[in-house]
């Protein structure tokens, strides 16, 4: 085969869907294929499926790494000649080119034309003749009925202005609502072509006016990703329960004293955390984590207390490693110390890893109460509520009168294909009884 | 997972062995030429098939329902048809279509999105794919009760005397418009056959959950015959139509004819069936496959040459190469058509809004090359 080298373009192999990962090469670099030979496999919102080539000769490039995920019509692989094989050649930009994508626009097709771009001779693009040269008293488009929206056009209407003369500078040539502001000689803003990019740029946030595109990455899409991936694989039952926690308030109020507790924020949460700790060992089943693919449920004889944190960057859940081995001074420096390092941002990926429970602290937000999603790789999140005074119903020697207590709210969310609501009101019930009498946890 | 071998309760006159085997109301009037044709049929149909499933991956089609394992089932009932019957697809009859003579490029336009349809139905007497699932069976029935109207029912004359086919499948069995067409069919005894293709899923949903009692049996109840033919036996499937379709033009009113076959490949390029049946039951019906058997009986029963499977093959290769290169070829839409293919005399107002939207066009400018 003589052929110059061609590209084989993602498709859209599932109606309208705009992406796919590869999954694995068929093929490797030097390879004679035929037409029809597949050449990969990639994965859809819809399936997984194999690409089949639409070329034959010999494969010169692959364009696109093995878990990448790319845009349909971006070029995955090279077939030609052989004459100029190349080395692994990732595309340097997974998406289409942005002179592709500015004629796409240009073209009114978004996202673009997906079915027959595969090989053609010569393609031929049309977009709309510049207006910018149009001047005023000029109607930009005398051929055909000029473009805006009904608001716009009662707008203009209203302000005495003729559309006809009003340069356009919307997405598909109609006349926007800042466009009848605009000076009518005012020069025409370029036309609606994507920024030059040059690779050394960082993708800029777009601008669109009434929205703000912000990339999802970084600490945010960690947490996207975690938190789909456990709420719609773990069925999650939420319980909660209200306790008196006066005499938690009370200790807290009482430890802050001791000196062996000098230098330690002691908080409602440590009480908490002590208390949760101490009766996983008796729950065993809260403290273990669902293995779907071993079909087993792993029981961990350890405790990795996790605690959510709020971050600038967004939630990170940093956990304290065999918690339940420290003492409960220990416990209150190793929360100060976690809280402290993700609130400046610099929690590291493995003080994340290897959680079997967390605590998320609510009640500095005022929350009462709440659905915690489970950190995945666990089986249960307790959320702790404010604490707040209220009249409560207390007893005492037959007779129950109104007072003034310490209030607040558990509540536990558990992963119920190995937690059933037994196990899981129990371990909380435990808790919260802890909270109400805490006098055995730090003893 | 639904009933694998019904063997008891289904026609089939060619085993999946290759094996010719006798029943006591049907058999295959043609000679061991005519079993050649119906092979390279299928054979031909399967290549389409698969050539137009890998467009698809290309990213040239933008989608394609495929028929693979149901090319007997659609050979037969295709082959058992007069020149002067008419046919009411769904959008899977890609075997029917071939016997009547479309060029398979012309559903390849349609996948690609660059027309409605552009064979001539009456050309072919073959109705344009219908997409809504079971409408088809409502447009027959009325076709068929037209016909009679015509007087083209029951004269004895074999080129006047026309049938109608409905096809359908084993998931639109539970639409409402199948059953109102039962009913009508019945009540007029109207000359039409409706042919079931139950290849055992409706996308995701098994005949097991449509349908508690076998499909055929459902005729009982709107008062016509239903039978069920082993749809993966092209022979078995021509004799039972032939039968069914001369029932239909000497007026002896409508057949529901359920072909039990299996959809080997996806419902479409968009479904992924992995995630919903198991490998062990395609595996299963892989025995059965409706070409092998009829390969089988060539060569060993009717003494085959081997050129003739080499032609054939050559014939499969050539239409790929006319599929690939013809689809990549297909015209461009002309957006002015929408205007030309909807009255047969076009009103004013609408002629006014086809040259201002032509002028709109001719307002573009092309760039790049």
């Amino acid at each position: 085969m003589t052929a110059p080298s061609q590209d084989f373009r993602l498709p859209d192999v599932g109606e309208g869907l705009v992406e796919a990962e590869l999954v694995s090469w068929q093929v490797a670099v030097g390879d004679t294929v035929q037409v029809n030979d597949i050449v990969c496999e990639i994965e859809t919102a819809k399936s997984v499926v194999e690409l089949p080539s639409p070329y034959a000769g010999i494969v010169e490039a692959l364009l696109v790494e093995v878990g990448t995920t790319v845009e349909v019509g971006t070029p995955i692989i090279r077939i030609g000649s052989g004459a100029h094989p190349s080395e692994f050649v990732p595309n340097a930009a997974a998406a289409p080119s942005a002179e592709a994508a500015a004629a796409a626009e240009a073209a009114g097709d978004s996202p673009g034309t997906l079915v027959g771009y595969g090989p053609r001779e010569a393609s031929t693009q049309r977009r709309a003749r510049r207006t910018g040269s149009a001047r005023p008293g000029q109607h930009a488009a005398p051929t055909g009925p000029v473009l805006a929206k009904p608001p716009v056009r009662l707008a203009a209407r209203e302000a005495g202005v003729d559309l006809r003369d009003v340069t356009p500078t919307g997405h598909r040539g109609e006349v926007t609502r800042e466009d009848l502001a605009a000076p009518a000689a005012a020069p025409a803003p370029a036309a609606p072509a994507a920024p030059a990019a040059r690779s050394f740029d960082v993708p800029p946030v777009q601008y669109t006016g009434r929205v703000t595109r912000e990339p999802i990455k970084g600490v945010r899409k960690m947490m996207g990703q975690a938190m789909s991936a456990s709420a719609f694989t773990v069925p999650h039952v939420t319980i909660w329960t209200t306790v008196d926690v006066t005499a938690t308030t009370r200790l807290v109020a009482r430890l802050k004293l001791d000196p062996a507790y000098a230098g330690v924020r002691v908080s409602p949460l440590l009480v908490l955390s002590r208390a949760v700790t101490e009766l996983l060992r008796t729950h065993p089943l809260l403290n273990a984590v669902w293995d779907e693919a071993a079909q087993e449920v792993v029981l961990r004889h350890y405790v990795n207390l996790g605690i959510a944190a709020a971050t600038p960057r967004g939630l990170v859940v940093p956990n304290i490693k065999d918690a339940d081995l420290m003492t409960p001074p220990d416990l209150g420096r190793a929360i100060n110390r976690l809280t402290d390092v993700a609130r400046d941002g610099r929690t590291q990926p493995a003080e994340q890893q290897g959680g079997t429970f967390t605590i998320t602290n609510i009640g500095p937000f005022g929350m009462e109460g709440g659905t915690p999603i489970i950190n995945p790789g666990e089986s249960a999140i307790l959320a702790f509520g404010t604490v707040q005074k209220r009249p409560w119903v207390v007893s005492a020697d037959g007779e129950d009168r109104l007072a003034v207590r310490d209030v607040c709210t558990l509540s536990l969310s558990f992963d119920h294909r190995h937690v059933d609501g037994a196990s899981g009101s129990a371990f909380l019930a435990a808790v919260a009884g802890s909270l109400v009498d805490p006098s055995g946890l730090f003893s | 997972m639904p009933d694998l071998d019904p063997a008891v309760d289904y026609v089939q006159l060619l085993t999946p062995e290759g094996e010719r085997v006798e029943h006591p109301d049907y058999s295959f009037d043609g000679d061991d030429e005519a079993i050649r044709g119906l092979y390279r049929d299928m054979v031909l149909t399967r290549r389409l098939d698969v050539e137009a499933t890998a467009l698809q991956r290309h990213g040239e089609l933008g989608l394609w329902a495929q028929l693979l394992g149901q090319e007997a089932a659609q050979i037969g009932a295709g082959r058992a048809l007069r020149r002067q019957d008419f046919v009411f697809p769904t959008y899977r009859e890609h075997g029917v279509a071939w016997c009547r003579g479309v060029d398979p490029l012309q559903l390849l336009g349609l996948f690609r999105g660059v027309d409605q349809g552009s064979w001539d139905p009456t050309e072919h007497n073959f109705h344009l794919y219908t997409i809504v699932i079971g409408s088809q069976m409502l447009h027959a029935t009325g076709y068929a009760m037209g016909v009679q109207r015509d007087g083209a029912v029951g004269t004895g004359d074999p080129d006047r005397d026309t049938a109608v086919v409905a096809h359908f499948g084993d998931g639109a069995s539970s639409q409402g418009d199948v059953n109102e067409a039962f009913v009508f069919a019945a009540s007029y005894q109207a000359p039409v056959v409706f042919f079931c293709q139950n290849n055992q899923w409706a996308i995701s949903e098994p005949t097991t959950r449509q349908s508690v009692i076998p499909i055929y049996r459902r005729a009982d109840g709107f008062g016509f015959p239903g039978i069920r033919v082993d749809g993966n036996d092209v022979l078995a499937t021509y004799a039972v139509m032939q039968t069914a379709l001369q029932r239909a033009r000497d007026g002896g009113g409508p057949t529901l004819v359920e072909a039990y076959t299996y959809r080997m490949g996806a419902h479409t390029t968009t479904d992924d069936p992995t995630r919903y049946r198991h490998s062990d039951e395609v595996e299963h019906w892989k025995l059965k496959d409706p070409i092998a058997r009829v390969e089988s009986y060539l060569r060993r029963g009717a003494g085959t040459d081997q050129s003739f499977f080499d032609q054939v093959a050559a014939e499969a290769e050539e239409l790929g190469v006319h599929l690939r290169e013809g689809c990549k070829a297909l015209p461009e839409p002309v957006v002015t058509d929408l205007f030309d293919k909807v009255f047969t005399e076009t009103p004013a107002e609408l002629e006014a809004q086809r040259s201002e939207y032509a002028d709109y066009l001719a307002s573009f400018e092309e760039v790049g090359a």
